[in-house]
């Protein structure tokens, strides 16, 4: 593949009096004599390819794949998110209309929605005011007269259900390098919240200050500092033991940090100030929903390169797990959502869990979050417990990726890029999946978050995106 | 029921540490409910919804740490000992030691960009698409696996060549690489004789025999067996000749293959003419191949040990012109052991059995001997009508190669594992016509740690079985290793010679010291 080139030093007429060092694939003797000579030797762990899994390296008009997802992920390194501002939903996401609810995931009609998604509908039409109750809520929301869409069809993310409802306020990304804008609601924290389907006045009144209060806010600060550089940022984060997606607390520190001294300019009143200050400090993921929409801003310009068999987009909605390639934007490959392996909050287990939802699985894409496990040593308790298992829970998602990021690096791995450009054709050769970070929602809907946990994203529609690479 | 709460003030730990310790107590025999949390106000509501706080719970804060128990009274407190030990426990070593294995070529190399050979030996029907991988990355190739195709051997040698890497095999067991012996090789110096072969014991006969000279290789290039072929055209043995020609290292030059196309002999041989160093060739057949004209700087060698010392002596400034000479001794050496080696044989022992583990030496056996005895039978013989009806018995002279895929279905290979040998020569030592028993023994890196530990007792117990039906077998055995070799060779040939083999220091000599005492005096 073009990431690695034949250095002109190995070729055969400077090869002679070099130091030997040997990749072994296959018996295992032959790399135990090579270290018994004291000899650098990789015995590499080879499984054969699964049955009628060939080798695919171009396409039917004589694309190479390999050149054509080089500029995938070039794309999507070269992207620079940047905070430009906050609006609300209907006034900035295009294609959002007063009677659109977006979700997390691929699409999905009210009748197949989980319990988590369907509170999140509820409680989001509730708060829009078209209707009183959760259940008035349900029986408009079955009527047919709601537009229901995924965010990822109007450039947006939504973490768990991603529920955007026309008011909500948004943060709004610009990928400065592209042109590119990407959205995503404000994180309202942990509990009993609306992203994780929870419904009711605790809720409402949550969602209700942060439009009144957080959202106006934040804009005037944000119009004051001008843009706000989130790959730095995200960057910066995972030298801090922040993955960006099960682990934000760095980011949100600087978040806070970037955005301190033009929130002190613009909010003269200082109580209110302070509550604001205080919400995000007592919101450890609060740039998740930053985060999350970089990702989004980086991949988008990758759409489209045709040939290219890397992800731009890995979502769930809580009962499908869809992703899309970049040769091939516009098609959704679904499978069934996976449960996850999860660690729950006190008076909840597995049983209450709902299956794996939402679009926080666009860090993983982007390179980062399960992807960048090895720079959260504090949460490795999610892959087995040992900053070990950490890096090696990334090693082998390298097995899968394309490229190594330029930008965002792994102190524990000597500052080597994180895995980026997941490719179907790896992932189906390896049997390698995807580890994906994420939350638990609880199965019913206006309950909330039960746990977090880690899982593999569903074989299934790899399978078949692979059988459509293989028609290119 | 029974709940139980318990406090640790200014105890702090990360909540994904927590639930990970309130899973393990929750599945306690007698736990129905645990939790292990920090006191903030979130998390006590939650706690509240299960049991209903304490006082002490109720007044804790958020750098409290608190463990709620619910289930039999008897199993509370154990299981808040339990919720401690885990939270205090230190990761074990094993976590750090099971440290992962890249999967793929592809990302050992990224991990280790350094690298710049591939050893690969996966089946067959997957190990062009390795090779084709190890290519695409820059790295030299030493493809030990068979049953590659040959249209595939010809696509990689061909991408090989045109990056100016080596593509070794398919089939090539054996490579020394600036020093490195990789696959099946020997421990050798570094010298100045560059050997290019399409026969992988042949490289190891010829690198041990200069190494017994005292004379070091620069660089052993194994291209696999069919790279002399009409198809491949030679490829890979004329890219490393050139690469060898240009080796300032390199001195003298050895090309080495069996069963060569005709007309691949005569490139290689313009490729060695069109060079200025001097060189040795050595093509196997049922008939010597001595090229003719061979030009003045090749010499053509009729056996590896021949190769091996007009390699020696050209390195050393010779011509070459004393080669002859040498063997001449060797050879009347050999005549006056042969005769008295006869004398120990009854009337009714007249046969020879070879007992190979590497084709290239079972080759070289066969037409050693066939220049004294005549056809040869064998599972693998220069002419087809000589084929064994059945390969588990033996008719008249007759050499077998063990390392043929009718022998290593579903077992190691003879170099690896000595028990089909054994079997074997015990099997040929009850036959009262056997008069000689030959045997390779191949040492180096990938072959068996100790043969001769194995061997000898079984050529002892060879010897006994002989002896029932009156007669005294000989067992000729060659030793192809170096004083380097991981076996220690003096050690293996003090243990064959004192089970009363006779121990040579060619597959050469011993062809021919096998032949001459049956034939010695007819």
């Amino acid at each position: 593949m073009p990431e690695v080139t034949n250095s002109p030093s190995n070729r055969l007429s400077e090869f002679f009096d070099k130091p030997v060092a040997v990749v072994n694939v296959g018996l295992p003797l032959f790399a135990e004599s090579v270290r018994r000579q004291g000899l650098p030797v990789v015995d590499v762990d080879w499984r054969p390819p699964p049955e009628g899994v060939p080798r695919l390296t171009h396409t039917k008009t004589g694309i190479s794949m390999d050149e054509a997802n080089a500029e995938a992920v070039r794309r999507i390194m070269a992207g620079r998110p940047m905070i430009v501002g906050l609006g609300l939903a209907r006034d900035v996401i295009p294609g959002m209309t007063d009677r659109t609810i977006l979700h997390a995931g691929p699409p999905i009609a009210w009748e197949r929605m989980c319990g988590p998604t369907r509170g999140a509908v509820m409680g989001a039409l509730v708060y829009e005011g078209l209707t009183a109750t959760p259940e008035e809520a349900a029986a408009l929301a079955a009527s047919g007269d709601i537009a229901f869409d995924p965010c990822h069809h109007h450039h947006a993310v939504g973490p768990m259900a991603g529920v955007v409802s026309p008011s909500m306020p948004v943060w709004i990304i610009e990928n400065a390098e592209f042109g590119n804008r990407a959205y995503c609601t404000l994180n309202e924290g942990l509990g009993k919240v609306l992203r994780y389907g929870a419904y009711g006045d605790e809720v409402y009144r949550r969602l209700r200050w942060m439009a009144d209060v957080l959202y106006p806010t934040l804009a005037d600060a944000v119009a004051k500092s001008g843009p706000i550089d989130l790959r730095a940022m995200i960057a910066q984060a995972l030298h801090m033991g922040d993955e960006c997606h099960n682990r934000n607390r760095a980011g949100t520190a600087l978040l806070l940090r970037a955005l301190g001294p033009a929130l002190a300019r613009t909010c003269a009143d200082g109580e209110r100030l302070a509550q604001v200050i205080e919400f995000i400090d007592g919101n450890d993921h609060f740039f998740l929903n930053l985060s999350m929409p970089a990702g989004k801003a980086m991949l988008e310009p990758a759409e489209g390169i045709p040939g290219a068999t890397v992800l731009t987009v890995m979502a769930r909605n809580g009962t499908d797990f869809g992703i899309r390639l970049a040769g091939d934007p516009g098609r959704w490959f679904v499978a069934p959502a996976g449960m996850v392996e999860g660690l729950y909050l006190p008076g909840f287990t597995a049983a209450d869990a709902n299956p794996d939802i939402g679009d926080s699985t666009v860090t993983e894409t982007a390179g980062f979050g399960g992807f960048a496990m090895a720079a959260a040593p504090a949460i490795a308790r999610f892959v087995g417990g040992t900053a070990q298992d950490a890096i090696s829970a990334t090693l082998e998602m390298y097995e899968i990726c394309f490229a190594e990021h330029q930008f965002f690096t792994i102190p524990a791995l000597e500052f080597r890029g994180t895995p980026v450009g997941i490719d179907v054709r790896l992932v189906t050769e390896t049997g390698i999946l995807p580890r994906l970070n994420t939350g638990i929602a609880h199965k019913e809907p206006g309950i909330g978050m039960v746990g977090a946990g880690v899982l593999r994203a569903p074989g299934a529609c790899f399978a078949a995106a692979f059988e459509a690479v293989k028609s290119w | 029921m029974a709940v139980r709460y318990f406090i640790k003030a200014s105890q702090y730990f990360d909540s994904v540490a927590l639930m990970n310790a309130t899973r393990d107590v929750q599945a306690l025999p007698g736990i129905e409910d645990a939790a292990l949390v920090m006191g903030t106000e979130a998390n006590k509501r939650l706690l509240a919804r299960v049991a209903p706080l304490t006082p002490e719970a109720q007044a804790t804060s958020s750098t409290d740490l608190v463990m709620m128990v619910k289930g039999d009274g008897a199993a509370l407190d154990q299981a808040l000992a339990m919720a401690e030990a885990l939270l205090t426990k230190q990761p074990g070593q094993t976590a750090m030691a099971g440290k992962r294995r890249p999967r793929t070529l592809r990302s050992a190399v990224r991990e280790h960009p350094d690298s710049n050979v591939a050893v690969i030996s996966v089946a067959g029907m997957y190990a062009a698409a390795e090779a084709r991988s190890a290519l695409d990355r820059g790295l030299h190739v030493l493809l030990f696996s068979d049953n590659v195709s040959l249209e595939d051997e010809i696509a990689l040698k061909r991408r090989a060549v045109e990056d100016d890497l080596l593509l070794m095999g398919p089939g090539a067991g054996t490579a020394i690489l600036n020093g490195a012996a990789l696959g099946f090789a020997n421990v050798v110096p570094r010298g100045p004789v560059g050997i290019v072969s399409a026969a992988g014991t042949g490289l190891q006969e010829v690198s041990t025999l200069l190494a017994k000279q005292g004379v070091g290789i620069s660089q052993g290039i194994g291209v696999g067996g069919r790279d002399l072929s009409d198809a491949v055209g030679g490829m890979m043995m004329l890219h490393a000749l050139e690469a060898l020609q240009a080796d300032p290292a390199t001195t003298v030059i050895v090309a080495i293959s069996k069963l060569p196309s005709p007309a691949v002999v005569d490139k290689v041989l313009a490729r060695l003419d069109a060079g200025d160093k001097p060189a040795v060739v050595i093509f196997m057949s049922a008939e010597p191949v001595l090229p003719s004209p061979a030009g003045d700087k090749v010499y053509p060698a009729a056996t590896l040990h021949e190769a091996a010392l007009a390699a020696a002596t050209l390195a050393h400034g010779g011509d070459g012109s004393t080669v002859k000479a040498q063997l001449a001794d060797r050879m009347r050496g050999l005549q006056i052991r042969a005769k008295a080696l006869a004398a120990r044989l009854s009337t009714e022992q007249k046969y020879v059995r070879g007992l190979f583990s590497g084709g290239t030496l079972c080759e070289e056996a066969m037409r050693l001997w066939g220049e004294r005895l005549g056809d040869v039978w064998s599972n693998a013989p220069f002419k087809p009508e000589f084929k064994l009806p059945d390969s588990n018995r033996s008719r008249q002279h007759c050499a077998l190669d063990l390392g043929e895929e009718e022998f290593t279905v579903g077992r190691p290979h003879p170099m690896i594992d000595n028990d089909l040998r054994i079997r074997r020569l015990l099997q040929e030592a009850r036959d009262p016509h056997v008069a000689v028993i030959q045997m390779d023994i191949v040492l180096g890196y990938g072959a068996h740690p100790d043969p001769a530990g194995e061997l000898a007792p079984a050529i002892l117990r060879a010897g006994e079985l002989a002896a029932d039906h009156g007669g005294d077998l000989l067992v000729v055995t060659a030793l192809t290793g170096a004083d380097g070799d991981p076996q220690n060779l003096a050690r293996q040939s003090a243990a064959l010679a004192a089970a009363g083999a006779l121990v040579m220091g060619s597959n050469a000599d011993a062809s021919q010291l096998t032949a001459l005492i049956v034939t010695v005096d007819s």
